[in-house]
């Protein structure tokens, strides 16, 4: 069996594990929390992170194209950058997929048998955890963004009126930031 | 810490029966004197509390509403969740305090991620274990009244065999008191096992628990296993409401840890979150009319305040108000 | 190899949380952009609030006044003597848990403090230890503890991540309602002088100027004339507002929010074209220029202050009744609380819709109607020309308002008028509209920039129900009755759902209302091409 059976096979096991690492970077009681229930609404945050952890796991496996796996991602990167964290804790949990295969794994990946696919598939996640930081770094600025369109957004009328917005107007056709959510 | 304290208590209020009956002999205490105190700080206790309570007053209306508004006659209302009428809020607080309506919303979902039924399920049973510890205990409660009348009543003695239509045993076994010890684990050991619940439980949360487990528990010995003296309990029990009390010889020591522990439980009442049961009725949010612009709610306590006039804002903007056009009372 | 081999969780342990401890012993934490700015000393004494100074939530020494300690257990005091609610509220808690997990801020932010449950505990538990017998005598066993400046902070922190929204007081069993205790909390911090800018702001200048924005009176006039412009160019027609105007039928209020900031703005115009049709004898007031009320957040006399402009421009101007329009808390408030306060309006006529002859019944003491009642009321009668093809464009989702659905029950009324008005209308899950819908996670003056983080995450649970109908039906519109949502919820989906737009319900009554001589519409209100008009738009 290849390293991909192996990790298909025990494909719960790794999920578990790397769901469990991943709830460590919040507090207790948080994760707790996240752990309990399982409802689409009911917990949002958990569920995002439950499906977005497989569809990533299901990616590498299949070993596509990283771009593919960007909305995935993006569930997941775009709830992490607005908890709180610093952007090391946000962003380690590509990595904790490393820990959780070689945890789970362990005993198999003891020779030499799989090292070349291993380092194959480590340097998929490597670059897993570059795109998840590119992803990461537009949420961060969304943010800033966000305050500053929305004091816009707040004051169009007077901007209009104080005849800001008509030069601008010349290059933008849009009317307003809420238009920009368009782009 | 949170669980051991009350449970500990609870232990030695046991014991403490237990040595005070067997060694010092003091059934008179037990039997008469502690139940009549507890009674009496029952009864006193509740009645200051709602005193209390009623001494609030209810300032403004705002009644949480669950269902539409009446509106529109072509809209329809929901009477019910959404009351405009006192008709409404009987109806409304009739399944929250019979049935436990806000309890049940937990329950429907429609939309769920494919896995972990069971953890849904949990929700479901909170409100069950609810209604079957209640009900049970209320059940439980209304049977005790064949030791306190001569001729036991007949709703009493219909409900004695509903609650026994099993007709299993000898005794009879009551089906409520398997389902109080049912449900008061099942709320412990939830208490205990959803880490949510467990952060939030303080040893008043445990402590009811335990005393109602020791209540049922020694309830259910007695009457199934050890087989207490029904004639001395009953005599005992004549006694206390035709204030004529009497302590009947060997009626066991189980009997008094189960009166003492029936006796706290009384006692601690009127000072613990289970004053929740007459609370309920009090909550603004759930037993007013949702009719606030229909007919005008009067706050007793309204008092003037100082507020910005129309003629202190004219004279503040009266010029630019007047270039704009807007008309002013002043020139 | 080997040497890299970090051995399971070695990585994560950096970040291991401490040991868990209860809840009483975990200190609070301030953390950025959780929490708004600080108001401003100027804007606290414009309203007479008690100890306006300088301090930062980030600081150690807050600055409290010298006697805090009486300052809040006599406010304390007096408040569980003038509401019933926050006595029986205190004492009735059994802590089942049923709230725990239906705030959402609780539910985007995991922080335990959030379970509504617990943020009551934080008030309950200084009153156990002050004010009941049990808490004095077995102090900490019986869930009691004492008032410190910790205490004060963690209030604060968590007073003001409560949108009081009331969802937990739906499924509590005795209707707890942590909408009340919120207001309780907050009615103390203010006693302490801990308000926030965001709100403290907005209420100065609305005691002053009659709206939350400060808008002076001109200003709203010729902000109002480029409405009338931009109606002209899409409809071809003039329309004529009146202000300040004796003698009419009908004062008109509504959020100030929506003559500045968009997409509100569009709803005021979608007003304005529907009274225009109507030939509605209608008249807006520049003093009584706000119907929001973020006193609502502060103390409860601040509310009825500012509440008070409204029935007194009422009277001055000596209309019949009056119409209220698009809001959530501007609605709990005139609700349940401006009869009360402020009434009885036995200067004021029943309203009476003067082109259906329909009595408002529901509002006969009042004698405020909401425009969704009214417009719903028109549309059932046959008083509008639709062609809800002009939004054909949207496919729209409908938000409930918190206040609106949880402290009134409007809940068919809008739905009503979008479904004659749209043509694609979708509802979100069950669980997340109605009666339990999630707020928009900025409720109750927390829309400011700075806690920007706080909002994404308490408006995670929204947009994530959003977000389901988005990827089912292709919503690209997200309707509502609220000119908070109509701020906050662009942000809160340019975030998380970009693409979808959100707009009042009266924008969308505007684009399907054909008008008596209009031209042919070949834009939307937000002078956007109509679909199959982007063609001739290019030519």
């Amino acid at each position: 069996m290849d390293l991909k059976g192996l990790l298909a096979a025990k494909k719960d096991a790794i999920l578990r594990k790397w769901f469990d690492a991943v709830l460590e970077s919040y507090p207790a009681d948080t994760s707790n929390f996240l752990k309990t229930k399982k409802n689409r609404f009911a917990n949002p945050v958990g569920y995002s992170l439950t499906k977005g952890l497989e569809a990533l796991f299901d990616g590498l496996l299949q070993g596509v194209e990283i771009e593919t796996l960007s909305p995935s991602l993006d569930s997941i990167v775009r709830i992490r950058a607005v908890q709180g964290m610093a952007p090391s804790k946000a962003m380690i949990f590509p990595f904790l997929l490393k820990n959780a295969i070689r945890g789970e794994l362990e005993p198999e990946l003891r020779g030499d048998r799989f090292s070349g696919e291993m380092t194959a598939l480590e340097s998929a996640i490597d670059a897993l955890a570059l795109h998840a930081f590119n992803i990461y770094m537009q949420c961060r600025e969304k943010i800033y963004a966000l305050q500053a369109e929305e004091s816009q957004r707040l004051t169009y009328r007077l901007l209009q009126k104080a005849k800001m917005v008509c030069e601008v107007q010349g290059e933008d056709p849009g009317t307003g930031s809420s238009k920009d959510t368009k782009k | 810490m949170k669980i051991l304290i009350p449970f500990l208590t609870v232990i030695a209020l046991i014991l403490l029966v237990a040595a005070g009956v067997k060694a010092a002999g003091l059934e008179l205490l037990f039997g008469v004197l502690i139940p009549y105190a507890a009674v009496a700080v029952f009864a006193v206790g509740i009645v200051l509390r709602v005193v209390k309570w009623a001494r609030s007053p209810v300032p403004f209306r705002i009644p949480t509403t669950c269902g539409q508004q009446k509106s529109l006659p072509w809209i329809r209302q929901n009477k019910i969740e959404n009351p405009s009428s006192t008709l409404g809020v009987i109806a409304r607080m009739a399944l929250e305090v019979l049935f436990f309506r806000s309890l049940f919303r937990n329950v429907k979902t429609e939309l769920r991620n494919d896995g972990d039924r069971l953890a849904y399920g949990s929700d479901k049973w909170l409100w069950l274990a609810g209604l079957a510890f209640h009900w049970s205990f209320l059940i439980i409660l209304v049977r005790h009244f064949r030791f306190f009348a001569a001729h036991v009543p007949f709703p009493v003695r219909m409900i004695e065999g509903l609650d026994s239509f099993l007709q299993i045993g000898a005794p009879l076994l009551y089906l409520t008191d398997l389902i109080i010890l049912g449900a008061v684990t099942y709320l412990f050991l939830r208490r205990v096992a959803l880490p949510m619940v467990r952060y939030i439980s303080l040893p008043a949360d445990y402590f009811p628990l335990f005393l109602i487990l020791g209540i049922a528990g020694t309830g259910v010995l007695m009457r199934y296993f050890t087989k207490v003296d029904v004639t001395g309990v009953k005599q005992l029990a004549m006694g206390l409401v035709s204030f004529t009390p009497v302590v009947p010889e060997g009626i066991g020591t189980l009997f008094y840890v189960h009166l003492f522990l029936v006796s706290v439980l009384f006692a601690y009442f009127p000072f613990s979150k289970l004053v929740h049961m007459a609370g309920v009725f009090l909550s603004p949010t759930r037993n007013m009319v949702n009719n606030s612009r229909m007919v005008r709610h009067v706050n007793p306590w309204n008092y003037p305040v100082t507020v910005h006039t129309y003629e202190e804002y004219e004279d503040d903007f009266r010029e630019k108000m007047k270039m704009a056009g807007i008309p002013v009372e002043k020139e | 190899m080997a040497k890299f081999t970090a051995k399971p969780n070695e990585l994560s342990k950096i970040n291991l949380t401490p040991r868990r401890k209860e809840w009483m012993d975990t200190p609070v934490e301030i953390r950025e952009h959780m929490y708004c700015h600080p108001a401003k000393i100027k804007d606290l004494q414009t309203v007479d609030f008690s100890h306006a100074r300088e301090w930062k939530p980030a600081d150690e020494d807050w600055k409290l006044p010298q006697n805090w300690e009486q300052i809040v257990l006599d406010g304390m005091q007096a408040l569980l003597k003038k509401y019933r609610s926050f006595q029986v509220f205190m004492d009735i808690c059994v802590r089942c848990g049923a709230c725990a997990d239906k705030c959402h801020f609780f539910i985007g932010t995991g922080d335990p403090k959030n379970m509504p449950v617990l943020r009551a505990e934080l008030l309950r538990s200084v009153y156990r230890g002050n004010f009941t017998l049990a808490g004095k005598i077995l102090k900490k066993i019986n869930g009691a503890r004492t008032l410190t400046p910790e205490v004060i902070k963690e209030w604060w922190y968590y007073f003001y991540q409560c949108t009081e929204c009331r969802r937990c007081s739906v499924f509590c069993p005795y209707g707890i309602d942590q909408a009340e205790i919120t207001m309780m909390g907050r009615e103390l911090t203010n006693l302490l002088g801990l308000q926030i800018g965001w709100i403290a702001g907005p209420v100065a200048a609305c005691y002053m100027k009659g709206n939350h924005l400060g808008l002076e009176p001109h200003t709203i006039t010729s902000s109002v004339e480029l409405f009338v412009d931009d109606i002209e160019s899409i409809t071809g027609i003039r329309v004529e507002p009146t202000f300040n105007r004796k003698g009419a039928e009908i004062l008109f209020v509504t959020p100030s929010g929506d003559l500045f900031a968009n997409p509100g703005t569009y709803t005021a115009m979608g007003y304005l074209m529907l009274f225009h049709e109507l030939g509605l004898d209608y008249t807006w007031s520049t003093y009584a220029s706000e119907g929001g009320n973020f006193g609502f957040f502060t103390t409860n006399e601040m509310a009825k202050r500012l509440n008070a402009k409204i029935y007194a421009e009422a009277k001055r101007l000596g209309v019949k009744w009056i119409l209220g329009g698009e809001c959530g808390h501007m609605w709990r408030v005139l609700h349940q609380y401006m009869d009360t306060w402020n009434g009885p309006a036995d200067f004021l006529e029943v309203p009476r819709s003067p082109l259906t002859g329909t009595v408002f019944d529901n509002a006969k003491a009042t004698r405020m109607v909401h425009i969704a009642e009214f417009t719903a009321d028109l549309i059932r009668n046959g008083k509008l020309q639709l062609d809800p093809g002009r939004n054909d464009h949207l496919k729209v989702t409908f938000h409930d308002s918190c206040n609106t659905s949880r402290g009134m029950g409007m809940l068919e009324e809008p739905r009503y008028i979008i479904r004659n008005v749209c043509n694609h209308f979708y509802e979100m899950p069950e669980d997340t509209i109605r009666e339990k819908t999630f707020c928009c996670g900025s409720g109750t003056g927390l829309n400011a920039s700075e806690n920007m983080e706080l909002r994404m995450r308490g408006g995670f649970p929204r947009a994530n129900a959003v977000k389901y109908v988005r990827e089912k039906y292709g919503v690209n519109m997200l309707a509502n009755i609220c000119a908070i949502d109509r701020a906050t919820l662009s942000a809160s989906m340019d975030y998380w759902n970009p693409g979808v737009q959100v707009c009042g319900a009266h924008e969308l009554v505007a684009n399907a209302l054909v008008m008596k001589g209009e031209k042919e519409r070949t834009q939307d209100i937000r002078l956007e091409p109509l679909p199959g008009e982007e063609e001739t738009e290019n030519v």
